[in-house]
Parts: C-alpha cells; sequence; structure tokens
C-alpha cells in the first residue's frame, strides 16, 4: 500500500526543468531519504507507541491462531459428543467443552476465523464503497458532489440497525433470489449446491453484506474531504496535464495520497463490524450453529454462565481482547499519520 | 433557532415515508407470510384470514389504505399474532419502557462518561490519564450482552443485591441501565478527552489562566463549554445506538420494551407491527437527533443555522 503512494508524493516535489537557481544538493539518495518521507515518519511514531506494537503483535498471534489451531486440533468445532457434554477446563480440553461435549478451544479458534473474516471482509466492502463513492463525489464537485453528499445525509438518519435486522431476518433464508443467486455460483464448485451444509455460509455472506453496505457513510465523507483538499495541489495539476483522465487522477493519485485517514477509519471499522456481527449473533440474526463466531460462542455462554461459565468466559475474552487490540491500533495509527490530530 | 427545528422536524416526514415504503415493500416481498405455521392450515382458513387483515388486495392498494389510516386516525392497523391488541396498545405500552431504558441510560452514560474524560484531559499522560483511558477503550471493547451476564453474576447471583430480570422498581432499573450506558459512556470518555485537550489549549483559556483564575475554574467555567462539543454532537447517534442495542439488553433482562417486539414481528411475519415498531424506533431516532443539533448550535456560536 505504502510503497504505491511513496512514488507519486516524491515525484511531484522535484521538477527536474527548473534552472538551476535553487541548488538541489546532490547529496547520495539512500541517506537523504531517510526520515523524509510521511510513511517513514510514521512508521517511527507507531514504533514508538508501545500499546499499538504491542496491539499489533497480539493481532497478529491471534489471527495465526485462529487460522492453524483448527487444522492442529485432533478435536472438530462441529463434534459434538453428548455423553461427555459440558466439562470445565482439563487436560484433554484446554478450554472445557460446552453443553453438546464440543470442544470449546476448537470452537472458539474456528469462530475466530469467522469474526475475523466478517471484520475484515464487511470492512472491505464498505472500504470500497465509500472510496469509490467519497472520491467521485469529492472529485466532481458542483451539482453531483451536492447530490451525492445528500444522499449519504439522509442515508445517515436512517435507523441502519433496524434495517439490518430487518434484512437479515428477510434474506438470510432460503427461499430468496439471493438464495438462488448463491446456489447457482455455488454448482460452479460443488456437486450439490443446495446441500444444507452450505446454507450457513450463505447466512454469514448475507452478514458480510448487510454490514459493509451500512458502514461505508462516514468512510465516504472522510474521503470527499481528503479529495477536495487535494485536488487542485500542484501534483494533481502535473499529472492532469499530462493526460491522466479523471478516474486515474482520484484513483491512482489523489486517493494514495489520502490513505492515512482511511487506513485510520478502516482499522477501527473492523472492531465496530465485528461487534456488530456479535449483536446479531446474540439476537439468533448473525452466524448460526453448527457453525460459531466469537458473537455466536459468547451470546449461548450467556444462557448457562452461572453453571458453565468458562463457556462464556473464553470467546468472550477473545472478542473483548481482539476489539481492544484493533482500537488501540486503531488510535495509534491515528496518532503516527496524522499529526495535526496527535497528542502531542 | 424555532424555524431551524420547524424545519428539521419536518424533514423527518419525508425520510419516514420512505422508511414506510421500504419496509412495507420489503416485508410483502420475502417468502413467507403471517399465517404460515408447522400445522397444516386449510386453505379456506388462510384465505379467510387473508381477506380479514385485507392481504388479498394487490400490494399498492394495501399500502395507500394503510398510509391513509396511519395519516387520518393514527392508527397503525391490527396485529397478526397478538388478535386481541392493535399495533398502537403494544406501542403505547411498550415504548415508554424502551424509552426510560434509553434516556436513563445516556444520562447515566453522560455522567460516567465527561468526568472521565475530563480527568483524562486535565491529567493528561498521568497514570490517571492512562486508568480513565484503559477503562474506556474495555469499554468500547466489551459488548453488552457479555458485561450484562458479569452484572447479574456478580450483583444478582452471588451478592444478592439486585433482581436478574424485569423491569418493576428502580431495583429492576439499575443493572440494565448500567449495561445499556457503559459503552456510550466510553465513547463519550474518549471524545470528552479529546475536546478538551483541543480548547485546554487555546488562546481563551490561556487567557482565563492569565487572569489568575483558579484552574478549577478556568476548567469548569470557561473550557467545559467548548470542549463538550464533540460529545453533544455524539449524544444523536449515542442515543440511537443505546436504544438499538438496548434490543440485547431488553431480551437478556426479559424487558417488556419495544425492541422484544420487533425482533419477533420480523421473524413472525407479522407486517403491521413490524411497520409500527420501525416507524416508532425510526421518529425516535430523527426527532432526537434534530434536537441535539439545535442544542449544538446554541452551545457552539460559531455554527450558523441554516
Amino acid at each position: 500500500m505504502s510503497a504505491s503512494s511513496v512514488p507519486s508524493a516524491a515525484a511531484s516535489v522535484p521538477r527536474a526543468p527548473l534552472p538551476p537557481t535553487v541548488p538541489v544538493p546532490a547529496a547520495p539518495a539512500s541517506p537523504a531519504e531517510e526520515g523524509s518521507s510521511l510513511w517513514r515518519d510514521a512508521w517511527r511514531r507507531l514504533k514508538k507507541n508501545r500499546a499499538a506494537v504491542v496491539s499489533g503483535f497480539i493481532l497478529i498471534a491471534l489471527v495465526l491462531a485462529c487460522i492453524l489451531q483448527p487444522e492442529l486440533s485432533h478435536w472438530r468445532y462441529d463434534q459434538a459428543e453428548l455423553q461427555v457434554g459440558a466439562t470445565p477446563p482439563s487436560a484433554d480440553h484446554w478450554m472445557g467443552t460446552d453443553y453438546f461435549g464440543r470442544d470449546l478451544m476448537a470452537r472458539t479458534f474456528f469462530g475466530g476465523r469467522i469474526s475475523f473474516a466478517v471484520g475484515i471482509i464487511a470492512t472491505f466492502v464498505s472500504f470500497v464503497i465509500g472510496v469509490s463513492w467519497g472520491g467521485i463525489a469529492g472529485y466532481a464537485g458542483g451539482r453531483l458532489d451536492a447530490l451525492m453528499m445528500r444522499f449519504v445525509d439522509v442515508l445517515f438518519t436512517f435507523p441502519f440497525l433496524i434495517f439490518v435486522i430487518l434484512l437479515m431476518v428477510f434474506f438470510a433464508n432460503d427461499q430468496t433470489f439471493l438464495y438462488r443467486a448463491y446456489t447457482s455460483v455455488l454448482s460452479v464448485f460443488v456437486a450439490h449446491p443446495k446441500d444444507p451444509r452450505y446454507f450457513p455460509v450463505f447466512q454469514i455472506i448475507v452478514v458480510f453484506a448487510a454490514l459493509g453496505s451500512i458502514s461505508w457513510l462516514t468512510m465516504a465523507r472522510i474521503v470527499r474531504g481528503q479529495v477536495i483538499a487535494l485536488r487542485s495541489q500542484p501534483f494533481v495539476e502535473a499529472a492532469r496535464s499530462i493526460g491522466v483522465g479523471p478516474a486515474g487522477l482520484v484513483f491512482r493519485h489523489i486517493v494514495p495520497n489520502a490513505l492515512g485517514p482511511i487506513i485510520v477509519y478502516t482499522t477501527l471499522t473492523v472492531p465496530s463490524v465485528m461487534l456488530t456481527e456479535a449483536f446479531l449473533s446474540f439476537l439468533g440474526l448473525g452466524t448460526q450453529e453448527p457453525l460459531s463466531s466469537w458473537g455466536l460462542l459468547a451470546a449461548s455462554g450467556a444462557e448457562s454462565m452461572d453453571l458453565y461459565p468458562w463457556t462464556l468466559v473464553f470467546p468472550a475474552v477473545f472478542l473483548a481482547l481482539t476489539l481492544f487490540c484493533f482500537n488501540f491500533l486503531g488510535d495509534g495509527l491515528r496518532d503516527a499519520l496524522d499529526p495535526k490530530a496527535r497528542k502531542d | 433557532m424555532f424555524a431551524f427545528l420547524l424545519k428539521r422536524l419536518l424533514a423527518i416526514i419525508p425520510t419516514l415515508l420512505v422508511v414506510a415504503t421500504l419496509v412495507f415493500v420489503l416485508v410483502r416481498v420475502v417468502p413467507g407470510g403471517p399465517f404460515d405455521s408447522e400445522r397444516a392450515v386449510p386453505a379456506e382458513v388462510v384465505a379467510q384470514l387473508n381477506a380479514k387483515y385485507d392481504l388479498d388486495a394487490p400490494v399498492h392498494r394495501q399500502y395507500f389504505r394503510w398510509l391513509g389510516e396511519l395519516v387520518t386516525t393514527g392508527d397503525l392497523g391490527p396485529t397478526f399474532k397478538y388478535p386481541n391488541r392493535t399495533v398502537n396498545e403494544i406501542i403505547a405500552v411498550s415504548l415508554p419502557v424502551s424509552m426510560q431504558l434509553g434516556v436513563l441510560a445516556t444520562i447515566l452514560a453522560v455522567l460516567i462518561g465527561v468526568p472521565l474524560g475530563v480527568i483524562g484531559a486535565v491529567k493528561q499522560n498521568t497514570w490517571a490519564d492512562t486508568l480513565a483511558m484503559a477503562t474506556a477503550m474495555l469499554g468500547v471493547s466489551v459488548p453488552r450482552f457479555v458485561l450484562a451476564p458479569i452484572f447479574v453474576l456478580i450483583f444478582s447471583l452471588n451478592l444478592y443485591w439486585l433482581p436478574v430480570a424485569r423491569w418493576d422498581s428502580w431495583r429492576h432499573m439499575v443493572l440494565p441501565v448500567l449495561c445499556s450506558a457503559l459503552p456510550m459512556a466510553a465513547y463519550i470518555a474518549r471524545l470528552a478527552r479529546g475536546g478538551m485537550l483541543e480548547v485546554i489549549r487555546s488562546d481563551f483559556v490561556r487567557m482565563a489562566r492569565a487572569k489568575g483564575l483558579s484552574e478549577r475554574r478556568v476548567i469548569i467555567k470557561h473550557a467545559l463549554k467548548g470542549g463538550m462539543l464533540p460529545v453533544v454532537s455524539y449524544l444523536g447517534p449515542g442515543f440511537s445506538s443505546t436504544l438499538v442495542g438496548s434490543i440485547v439488553i431488553e431480551k437478556y433482562f426479559n424487558i417488556p420494551g419495544m425492541g422484544r417486539y420487533f425482533v419477533e414481528a420480523a421473524l413472525n411475519r407479522d407486517y403491521n407491527l413490524v411497520m409500527g415498531v420501525t416507524l416508532v424506533y425510526g421518529f425516535v431516532l430523527m426527532f432526537f437527533n434534530a434536537i441535539v443539533d439545535v442544542a449544538y448550535s446554541l452551545l457552539d456560536p460559531r455554527v450558523e443555522l441554516r
């Protein structure tokens, strides 16, 4: 990401054909660049922020654990042993088992995959919509800009979560056109696309789409503001003068230079999306059994918490820790990338 | 100012109309009807029920009849699953409960969040700041439905201080209001800290200090008003998310509020109840946003009402 934006930022500064009235010191290139770019500065500041660095490492460790643990463990997330039932943590089951005798550790790390996937994919959806919408509105300006942003304003006043709940109730079932579309795509890959095993995956895809489609509004506003601030800068003029079209100007030249606030907001969208998925799962509208997500596990753990506290504690701790780290990392990135908003 | 408020309130009407139309079409387009059930119901019975509730007419005629009823008499129609009650009756009973929960939680969130944020800003980069902000970060990161069982476990099942469910006296309200309030309080604390930090460095605060006012007076009389602007502008969305987030709290504590009906009605395809609850939620949220916008302009003389 950073690599693509650095050349365009740097290219705008030195103008080769200028007469040598201002002698540019012809020092060796590498020491001069040291600490000069925005990204290098930001990286240095971020590394100094201990909370953000630790959060980053914890997140990486968590992602790795969620990828590896279900592959390495000899328990499967959906392998029920009813005669075992709920047992507290032991040498066999490090996090205990749930009411159906399923290994909670396998379920927790498998659920982590879904929670992370929901957070990241839904954020990506909102990123794509938000950046395109804000970029086009900001660059076009005038009446189109007013129209597009008015639309965003109106959507902001919508009771959105209410709509998501309705969408989840109405569209995450096996009789809608969405499900038909899903099975026809699926039929390319598998022999029996209507197999009920594939249905929970469909519901999760609906969650991705629903959450992504409501989180892009703030992103659109941020990107539009950045684009307006940048569109009359000399480096954009330069790009335009060599014949770059509007789409190229916005997405190749302007947006990469506005990446700072975009990255910060993206990092902060991930935890909020994960939290919303947990909320939906608690209401029985998000991830469905036998799959698991941290929200779903915490929700079912909350019901039997007085009898089997470990079924709440482990998923809740992983969920809270992840959100905690994303928030810290987002704060750290904001401090590093946005010097104006920095604390000191 | 009243003209501005009036304009904002009038702007709610078209948005509500869009919401109503969208939901009206949405509930009828999706498969499944209110009279589907596990038992096989004779086709004549279903036909009779559909005729009784006017569901056999074309959709556009249903829509205009429903809208006409609503505009002329304020009637949201009968429910399908609670045959003896109308949507209006259900909302009249459950809305006050949800509003109590939402408003109390918002007030509590401000009472907790603002002092935390101000302490964080005034004692910036001390242990008090770190502690306040770590608490706030924890509050942002723990979902309400995890807070609720933990509090119930501690205060109800172990200490026997407070009841575990229902909504009858103030004792019943403590835990639900606290659980609803904490995530919002945490967010407010972060905003309040940021707002105060910006104001504390501004010229008029330096001026107040130069006059020789005590630090306490500088903060409370001068800095607080400006520093709270981000908090005020968050109150609208914050109240929305608290009210909607309380659906979880209502479910967990078995509180007879509107949120419980909302999910249930959507699952039951109880068309009129879904419509009614969505419209009431939408109206309450937008109404509150309009009020907050006006309040914001009163606090910040730089904002011009348009």
